[in-house]
């Protein structure tokens, strides 16, 4: 096993019902680097990550077999769940305020973890709002509803919750979809600045956004695993497979 | 556009990290969880308990020599008391339940469907909204009340006005049960018009039908089923209508020959013998057999309904 | 520019009449229980006074109030309630939240909707059975009120049910991907948001079961109980008791010669408590529904 994997996976399958999406595959993401996973809708991309922290268990009709394993351990086996996807901060495409006041929002992971001091929750609160590019717009209206922002500013929030629980790994899957680009440039120069101390896992159908920011770049198409390397290769005119360029490129998916 | 505010080296603690919950919170969460499986599984056991005590309570007259379905089923003599010649015939009884709920479906579906209409499609919002409230309210009438009501109000306005010998007989229960089902009527059928797709609508006022038009070729058509349960939950609830049948159909065991007759139906029946049969005697267990014809007949019914309504609403 | 040709004139008259013979069976329906209910209220009113209610019956039913009822359905009420209430919207939260689905799951939910419409004398020939026979209560206060919870149960959770289905799963999805736990999610957005169905299921069936006789006509509810004036507990819960809907079926149907505003007075206080009951739910549903978080 490389010296640095945070997170290995050895032969993941994941079936929904009889209908196989993702077919037997393998790959580790290093420590501190920007992974991104490219490839058209329906690929596998969103239901890895939902394997990853274990919310694929409420899908009751799904099947995982396969090992994933983050530090070493094996997320299927671990016992504590809750802790494992604190461990793990998760953005979904579609933005969910919760219907909490603003300050609720962010500060509803720390509380189920278990933190209760004000002082530390307001710091918490205003932190990760900052991260999410969010605090100058809310901060005199934290008492007001997460479900009454725009859907950009939602969007933003639940960036904001993911980054509550101080997450070891951040899943950010497809985050820009409802941000303006000038919005998504200030959050790209976050997460340059979170790398330090998390592991980041972007899934991206932009894939101008994975060359700005991804380390490794892994393209994933129909359950299984066309090409994984470095950035640079990935996008270069010579890629290992013809597929990759293609994609890449925009002449087909 | 500096992004300074946030680029100091992140300074976390990490304290969420290190966060733990208080035990007495865990085991607090883990008893509370406890309590609900408990309360999922005791309903689950109280609702398949109902079906199989009644079912059993009903068993035994099955095995009596003298008992045979098809005598219950369709012998109109009803003598559970007699000293020389029982017999459980019941067919009297499903006649009167038969001839109060059809006729009282006669009465309601009408006016029912009716009032959804206007509801749904020709009222304004205020209108509406009153009038929603109103026939919730008529929904919460008791049934003893509405039985005093047949017993006492209708009895003499239809002595009054039909000159029938005696005022408690099927009309006064149809009327009675009909304006006891109207409620449900109005409401599924509603929520059937609802569920029509304004986009129907819109095509029909753009082809320059009047409202009428529309009601009439297009939405009725396209709302049929969720009327069609509306009208099946209004016969569940006639079927298996009980204090107000009692009071007001009254005590003539026989086959109606018109509408001016007294009847029994099957529910009221059942309660004005159970308070009789001893405990455990053939009568008792006669008594809970039609409880289960009851319960197989309102089961069938509902049960129809209730999938063509989540039909509806899983559109 | 746009003229009224005969054919848009016989549309405009079409259309009107469709309007108004709609309006007139809307309306047929509303007159009646109008007229009705006044009625009652013109025939009851020599007896209708506070004394009315805490008076007890006298002269063999035929003169005096209706206090024991009143007591003993606001007995019957409230235990009932207690047992059905907590048990059914946690059952709910069970079957809702927590529960896979499976054959087995799909078959309970069959079985709960159905048995919302099962006839209160099936109720009742339950209740006889199971609790006055087989657990021995016997006929009592305690017979009577679980016959009542084991009516009410099967629509609190149904009611209940649809109440918290009515909280989107994305908020759910949300708590999940942060780490809490079932219950911290449901405590901070599942039943923060569906308290308003639930509320207004509870107190619908609270009218319903002030309203029922089958059900506890044969295990518990009594013809007539000695009992003093304005006694505020005078049942023991092995006890037999009356209750309002009880007496107005006896005083209607087997009472002779009682004055005869007394059964009409007997409806109308069954009817206004049922009536207000159901117009304290409607105002707290549309309370709570208008101050809807999203």
């Amino acid at each position: 096993m490389p010296a640095d994997a945070q997170i290995t996976v050895r032969d993941l399958r994941l079936a929904y019902g009889h209908k196989e999406v993702i077919h037997g595959i393998s790959f580790d993401i290093q420590r501190n680097e920007i992974f991104a996973i490219i490839g058209p809708s329906q690929s596998g991309k969103t239901s890895l990550l939902r394997c990853l922290n274990r919310t694929i268990d409420f899908t009751p009709e799904a099947r995982v077999s396969g090992v994933i394993q983050v530090d070493g351990a094996d997320v299927r086996k671990t016992k504590d769940v809750f802790a494992l996807r604190r461990k793990i901060g998760m953005v979904a495409p579609l933005p969910v305020g919760l219907p909490k006041s603003i300050y609720d929002n962010v500060a509803f992971a720390p509380r189920c973890a278990g933190m209760t001091r004000k002082r530390q929750l307001d710091e918490i609160v205003e932190q990760c709002l900052r991260q999410a590019a969010l605090w100058d717009e809310v901060k005199d209206r934290l008492e007001s509803l997460g479900t009454k922002l725009s859907g950009g500013q939602q969007q933003r929030l639940t960036i904001a919750r993911a980054l509550s629980h101080q997450p070891e790994i951040l899943c950010l899957d497809e985050f820009s979809i409802a941000i303006d680009p000038v919005t998504t440039m200030r959050i790209e120069e976050v997460l340059k600045e979170l790398r330090q101390n998390m592991t980041i896992i972007l899934v991206t159908n932009l894939t101008q956004q994975a060359r700005r920011l991804a380390d490794r770049t892994m393209f994933l198409w129909n359950g299984e695993i066309v090409e994984l390397d470095r950035s640079d290769v990935i996008f270069s005119e010579h890629p290992a497979n013809r597929k990759t360029y293609e994609y890449v490129n925009g002449i087909f998916g | 556009m500096s992004t300074s505010a946030i680029s100091k080296p992140v300074e976390q603690s990490f304290a969420v990290r290190k966060a733990a919950r208080p035990v007495w919170a865990v085991l607090g969460e883990r008893a509370l969880e406890a309590l609900i499986y408990l309360c999922g599984f005791s309903a689950i056991i109280f609702v398949l308990g109902i079906f199989f005590f009644v079912f059993k309570e009903a068993f035994p007259i099955l095995g009596r020599k003298l008992f045979s379905v098809s005598q219950f089923l369709f012998s109109e003599q009803w003598y559970p008391t007699s000293e020389g010649n029982k017999r459980y015939g019941v067919l009297a009884m499903i006649a009167g339940t038969f001839s109060v709920t059809a006729l009282a479906m006669l009465i309601a579906v009408p006016f029912g469907l009716g009032t959804a209409i206007y509801l749904s499609e020709f009222c304004g919002s205020r209108v509406r909204e009153t009038l929603k409230v109103v026939i919730e309210l008529l929904a919460a009438i008791p049934s003893v009340v509405w039985g005093f009501i047949g017993l006492t109000v209708m009895s003499r306005l239809i002595v009054k006005y039909t000159g029938a010998p005696v005022g408690v007989n099927v009309l006064n229960g149809a009327i009675v049960l009909a304006l006891m089902s109207v409620p449900i009527i109005v409401s599924i059928g509603e929520d059937a018009l609802k569920a029509v797709p304004d986009s129907y609508r819109e095509a029909g006022l753009a082809l320059g039908a009047t409202r009428w038009q529309l009601v009439w070729r297009v939405l009725l058509p396209a709302a049929k089923n969720g009327l069609l349960a509306a009208v099946l939950l209004g016969v569940g609830r006639g079927v298996g209508e009980t204090m107000a049948v009692l009071m007001a159909t009254g005590h003539a065991v026989h086959i109606p020959h018109s509408v001016f007759d007294s009847v029994r139906t099957l529910t009221a029946n059942i309660a004005a013998e159970l308070g009789e049969a001893p405990a455990n005697s053939d009568h008792y267990h006669v008594l809970f057999l039609i409880g289960v014809l009851l319960f197989m007949m309102t089961f069938v019914v509902n049960l129809t309904a209730d999938l063509i309504v989540r039909g509806i609403k899983r559109k | 520019m746009f003229t009224e040709t005969p054919l848009v004139r016989r549309k405009q008259r079409q259309e009107s009449l469709a309007k108004w013979v709609f309006c007139g069976m809307a309306v047929s329906m509303i007159v009646p229980l109008i007229l009705i209910v006044g009625y009652l209220v013109a025939r009851a009113w020599p007896s209708l006074s506070l004394s009315f209610l805490i008076d007890v019956p006298a002269r063999g039913m035929t003169e005096g109030g209706v206090w024991p009822a009143l007591v003993g359905t606001i007995y019957l009420v409230v235990i009932s309630l207690a047992v059905s209430a907590p048990v059914g919207v946690l059952a709910a939260v069970y079957l809702n939240e927590y529960a896979r689905d499976s054959w087995f799951n799909r078959m309970i939910n069959l079985a709960v909707i159905n048995l919302a419409g099962v006839p209160s004398i099936v109720h009742a020939l339950f209740g006889l059975g199971a609790f006055v026979y087989a657990a021995r209560f016997g006929y009592s206060i305690i017979s009577a009120s679980l016959t009542l919870a084991i009516m009410t149960l099967p629509v609190i959770i149904a009611s209940t049910r649809e109440a918290l289905a009515s909280v989107p799963r994305s908020f759910r999805e949300a708590c999940w991907n942060v780490g809490a736990t079932r219950w911290q999610t449901i405590r901070a957005v599942v039943l923060p948001n569906s308290i308003s169905g639930i509320l207004t299921g509870v107190i619908l069936q609270v009218s319903r079961a002030a309203g029922e006789t089958a059900p506890i006509m044969f295990t518990g509810a009594v013809f007539f109980k000695a009992v003093q004036k304005g006694d505020l507990f005078p049942y023991g819960l092995r006890e037999q008791c009356m209750a309002l809907s009880m007496h107005l079926y006896t005083l209607s149907t087997q009472v002779p010669g009682v004055k005869e505003s007394i059964p009409f007075a007997t409806a109308v206080v069954l009817l206004g408590s049922v009536l207000f009951v159901n117009a304290t739910a409607i105002i707290v549903r549309s309370y709570l529904r208008s101050r809807k978080k999203w």
